[in-house]
């Protein structure tokens, strides 16, 4: 066989060369402590659907990806799809920087004088989502919200051994729900703990204050609160539900959309001990649902640090002459160190998409940063505006949003499936149907609105669903 | 020679001037700023305090970061030989298709009609993982190795739950070897760990096995090869010895590398197994990540009479194919599955560097990349054995896999110079150390993965550095106390850094105690 590219002492001379210094005549020598009942040999294994059986070249690797992807339908304008991540604008610096091999190619900063540059890199992301949130500490990134979500209940739980009891909201999202009902299924099932809902207000879609305060007690853990919430609602008595949560002691942990914090109080004005989030809104592209950013960030309190999972990178000076440098730091919370007893299993985390978001942050900087929410708010207002100027129901609840609102279909006796048909006929992908994650609410969607729609995509959805809705309502 | 750029470059947020702007956010149509008149945000939850973001011009931002990657190191960069990290070639071919757009603009959301060309490369290398391994199924799902792990973990509870067992299924038993994140991800399920000791020749003790197992093992994690490069040679009786007890044999793919092509855990006796698309399939470490982590089972029986099988515990979502209407779908394995791992499919891009990885190499390929690991390793051993004060524990005589572990405790016994003092001296090279201090039941520990990918060059004249560092440590054994030299900075002080009074992840946590103590308060 040639010599392959990705291997480069695959040619015959140089394979010669190394098995004469091992004084071998096969390389099959090396592989001879494998039992011969588990061997596979090479003719068998040659033939196993793997790849296209031998080496391909770039060439037609290339061709047989294009012909498969062309299987994918391009969308007119993007999808007006949220409830969890969402389509936003990532500037060509960050695509830029994060390609480069320096950062993309690099493991775990485990030696840190070679490392420099990626450790502060990690550091400023640290440092500047904590000014975003308002936060003391970060750390180096989670797989994505909701695991950070999940982590940052289980942390909750050893900072508070003696309680058993978990509140989340209900008008949280689902998808991260679903994500914390299976990292606490072992406890669950071992009766260590249990989950209550909170009701959301029917009129509102906020979080009912009076259930919350029926159900809070000094025998609960922690409680949720995510804003804005799964329906793009504004919780504007978050203030409120943070006296109620402090006054027994509980943790509060409020899950935030990062580009909401131009115009929303931070969690740190609301009193978090912890917040988390989903940080794909901050320069990372939609990617089906890949490398995102589960954001996790700590009041400073020695109490809470010691619990806290995830990587962390610190100041440091070096030995000789004190110069600034930056290394991982409080490495005994983790599994390599600490292994049982460690805070989290977590390893791998989502570095690359951290330094993503701060390369974002740079570039917006603190005006920019108001701006974008400002327009995001207005994108996603004037939609809602446009919706209800053309008889159509948009956010049904008495609440304020951002970038997401809910669209009712009930009243006129139409499937939000028929509308969504008929859009996607035209190219354009509507929201998210509601109506199995949240039957009370029948046929209903979520849309999402962000700096990418400009007016006139908008104009042409509102124009289409009032379209699609009078030839749709034919087949209901 | 080696020098490493040394930028001293300030934090972003010593950067910048008031007023700049790096990014320029679109100007609302007036008819927008009419039709939805002010900001109707109640007062009460408005943000009142902007966020202390810095404040850059795009040209000052693109320096700033573009001076740090030139403070970084990868495998663009030179060898990373990093033990159990398979730190190989990123082929830019797969770079270049997951930056594709018809990729990177699909919402995890969207109607499955309009991502069928995606969903039909996903199913192909849920495929194409399950024949790598010899396992029956896959999940895409888990976003990196220990995430896999913890999937493997509360797949294993959920089967005892099933099949009645989970009162007395307590321990999951672990070699002293292992990897970190094995006894931690047990933990996070709920169970107790008991260490098995590796006898001399590198195997797993099995009369301490033996010793250890009854009806309360839930089921057994391991590495195959072990994380001393070694493969288990008893696997199918260890299997046998948790299978009579009816735990599960859990497979830490960390290291498939060393066997790929020669063998499959699959036919060892795994019943889960957990792949690193970033180790073994070429994607990318990006600094700690994102990675990509599927688990894949035996389609193993739970109950019969309900036709649960293993298949059915899978979490997040499976990729399928319905005939009639020719058309892939998702589907959630069952409604025993232990569920999402995180919100949404998995980490398609990593995902998708593994898929044209194989499609690269095809079975031939990744054959050929295993056969090119195991040599790199074993030539590497070859070039350094009889070094003064180095020494290759258990099983002197078997041949290694995809890594190999050197003690450097004589060394550390005659002169002081430490394992570190080693890595530094390699860093000095232009190198990137090995992993040091790991596996654990190795004293003064280099774990050393050249990989497929490295050149025969480059494995010499590492193995000559090595060697030039313990002449060095011989004859001047303070001298590797002073290096690195040729890095960004020098020695760095981590006791300090991780000192309470010191201690900052954050430059607001810095500038907060800077004040404190520059003002006589006490913490």
């Amino acid at each position: 066989m040639d010599a392959h590219p990705f291997i480069p002492n695959s040619s015959d001379e140089i394979r010669k060369k190394i098995m004469e210094k091992l004084g071998i005549k096969s390389v099959d020598e090396l592989f001879r402590d494998i039992p011969s009942s588990v061997r596979m040999e090479s003719n068998k294994w040659d033939e196993l659907d793997i790849g296209l059986k031998k080496p391909l070249s770039e060439i037609e690797v290339k061709r047989i990806v294009s012909e498969k992807l062309g299987k994918n339908k391009q969308l007119r304008i993007p999808p007006f799809l949220g409830g969890g991540a969402a389509p936003h604008y990532v500037p060509a610096v960050i695509k830029y920087i994060i390609s480069r091999g320096e950062f993309l190619t690099s493991y775990t900063p485990y030696q840190p004088e070679i490392s420099q540059g990626i450790l502060q890199a990690i550091f400023e992301y640290q440092s500047l989502m904590a000014e975003l949130l308002d936060m003391d500490i970060v750390n180096a990134s989670m797989y994505d919200g909701a695991s950070a979500l999940a982590e940052a209940l289980l942390m909750s739980m050893r900072v508070n051994k003696n309680r058993r009891k978990i509140l989340l909201p209900s008008n949280m999202n689902p998808f991260h729900r679903e994500v914390v009902m299976t990292y606490l299924y072992p406890h669950i099932s071992q009766g260590r703990v249990i989950v209550e809902d909170i009701k959301y207000d029917p009129v509102t879609g906020l979080i009912d204050k009076e259930d919350l305060k029926e159900k809070i007690s000094k025998d609960v853990i922690a409680v949720y609160l995510q804003n804005p919430n799964f329906f793009g609602l504004i919780e504007e008595d978050a203030n409120d539900v943070s006296e109620i949560v402090h006054e027994y002691k509980v943790l509060f942990i409020i899950g935030i959309e990062p580009l909401s914090l131009g115009l929303i109080k931070s969690p740190g004005e609301l009193g978090a001990d912890i917040a988390v989030g989903e940080g794909q809104p901050l320069g990372l592209s939609l990617n089906f649902g890949s490398s995102y950013l589960g954001i996790f960030a700590i009041r400073d309190d020695p109490k809470l640090l010691r619990q806290m999972p995830g990587r962390l990178i610190g100041l440091a000076q070096t030995i000789e002459g004190g110069e600034r440098a930056f290394a991982m730091v409080l490495q005994t919370r983790e599994q390599h160190i600490r292994r049982s007893k460690a805070t989290s299993n977590i390893c791998t985390n989502e570095a690359l998409s951290a330094i993503a978001s701060a390369i974002y942050l740079s570039l917006l900087g603190r005006k920019g940063l108001v701006k974008l929410s400002r327009h995001i708010y207005y994108k996603s207002h004037y939609a809602m505006k446009m919706m209800r100027k053309n008889g159509i129901r948009a956010n049904i609840f008495n609440a304020d949003f951002f970038k997401e609102f809910t669209v009712s279909f009930n009243e006129y006796n139409i499937s939000y499936q028929s509308i969504h048909e008929k859009l996607l006929e035209k190219g354009i992908h509507g929201g998210l149907y509601l109506g199995k994650l949240y039957p009370e609410l029948g046929e209903t969607a979520l849309f999402a609105f962000t700096e990418v729609h400009q007016k006139q995509d908008i104009d042409l959805l509102v124009q289409s669903i009032k379209k699609s809705w009078r030839r749709g309502s034919r087949y209901v | 020679m080696f020098r490493q750029a040394k930028w001293s470059e300030p934090l972003i947020f010593e950067l910048g001037n008031n007023g700049r702007e790096g990014f320029l956010v679109p100007e609302l149509e007036k008819e927008i700023l009419d039709t939805v008149g002010e900001i109707h945000i109640p007062e009460k939850i408005r943000r009142t305090k902007e966020p202390e973001l810095p404040m850059l011009s795009e040209v000052e931002v693109i320096r700033h970061y573009t001076r740090l990657t030139e403070m970084s190191y990868g495998v663009d960069n030179g060898p990373v030989p990093l033990g159990s990290c398979t730190m190989k070639y990123n082929p830019r071919i797969a770079w270049e298709i997951a930056s594709d757009p018809r990729i990177t603009e699909i919402h995890p959301l969207q109607d499955i009609r309009t991502i069928q060309g995606l969903l039909e490369m996903l199913y192909e290398l849920q495929k194409w993982l399950a024949n790598i391994t010899g396992m029956d199924y896959c999940s895409l799902h888990p976003a990196a190795g220990a995430h896999g792990e913890l999937a493997g973990i509360l797949m294993i509870r959920k089967y005892h739950e099933l099949r009645g067992n989970s009162e007395k299924k307590k321990y999951i038993i672990i070699p002293d070897s292992a990897h970190g994140t094995n006894p931690a991800s047990a933990a996070m399920g709920g169970y107790s760990v008991i260490e098995v000791p590796s006898s001399k020749d590198g195997n797993i003790d099995i009369d301490a096995l033996r010793s250890v197992v009854d009806e309360s093992v839930a089921g057994l994690m391991i590495t195959n090869p072990s994380t001393l490069g070694l493969f288990e040679e008893n696997i199918v009786e260890i299997a046998n010895i948790i299978h009579e007890v009816d735990g599960l044999l859990y497979y830490d793919g960390a290291n498939l590398n060393g066997i790929m092509g020669y063998a499959r855990p699959g036919d060892m006796g795994f019943d889960i197994a957990h792949i690193n698309i970033h180790k073994t399939f070429g994607a990318p470490h990006g600094g700690g990540g994102p990675g990509a982590g599927p688990v894949c089972v035996k389609d193993k029986m739970i109950d019969e009479d309900k036709g649960i099988s293993l298949k059915d515990l899978l979490p997040g979502y499976l990729v399928e194919y319905d005939e009639e209407k020719q058309m892939y779908y998702l589907k959630k394995p069952s409604e025993y599955s232990i569920g999402a791992l995180k919100a949404f499919f998995g980490n398609t891009l990593p995902l998708i560097w593994g898929y044209v990885y194989i499609l690269m190499l095809g079975a031939k390929g990744l054959r050929m990349v295993t056969e090119h690991a195991v040599l790199n390793t074993n030539y590497f051993n070859k070039l350094i054995e009889n070094t003064q004060g180095l020494e290759l524990p258990y099983g002197k005589d078997r041949p290694r896999k995809h890594e190999t572990v050197i003690s450097a405790e004589k060394l550390y016994q005659d002169t002081g110079v430490s394992a570190e003092d080693i890595a530094k001296g390699l860093l000095d090279a232009g190198f990137y150390a090995p992993t040091i201090y790991f596996p654990l039941i190795v004293k003064e520990a280099l774990m050393i993965e050249f990989t497929e990918s490295e050149t025969l060059e480059n494995i010499e004249k590492y193995a000559e550095r090595i060697k030039d560092i313990v002449k060095t440590t011989y004859s001047n054994p303070d001298e590797p106390k002073k290096w690195p030299r040729n890095t960004a900075v020098g020695r760095i002080d981590i006791v300090k850094a991780n000192h309470p009074k010191y201690v900052a992840p954050t430059w607001r946590v810095y500038l907060k105690k800077l004040k404190r103590y520059s003002t006589g308060e006490k913490q």
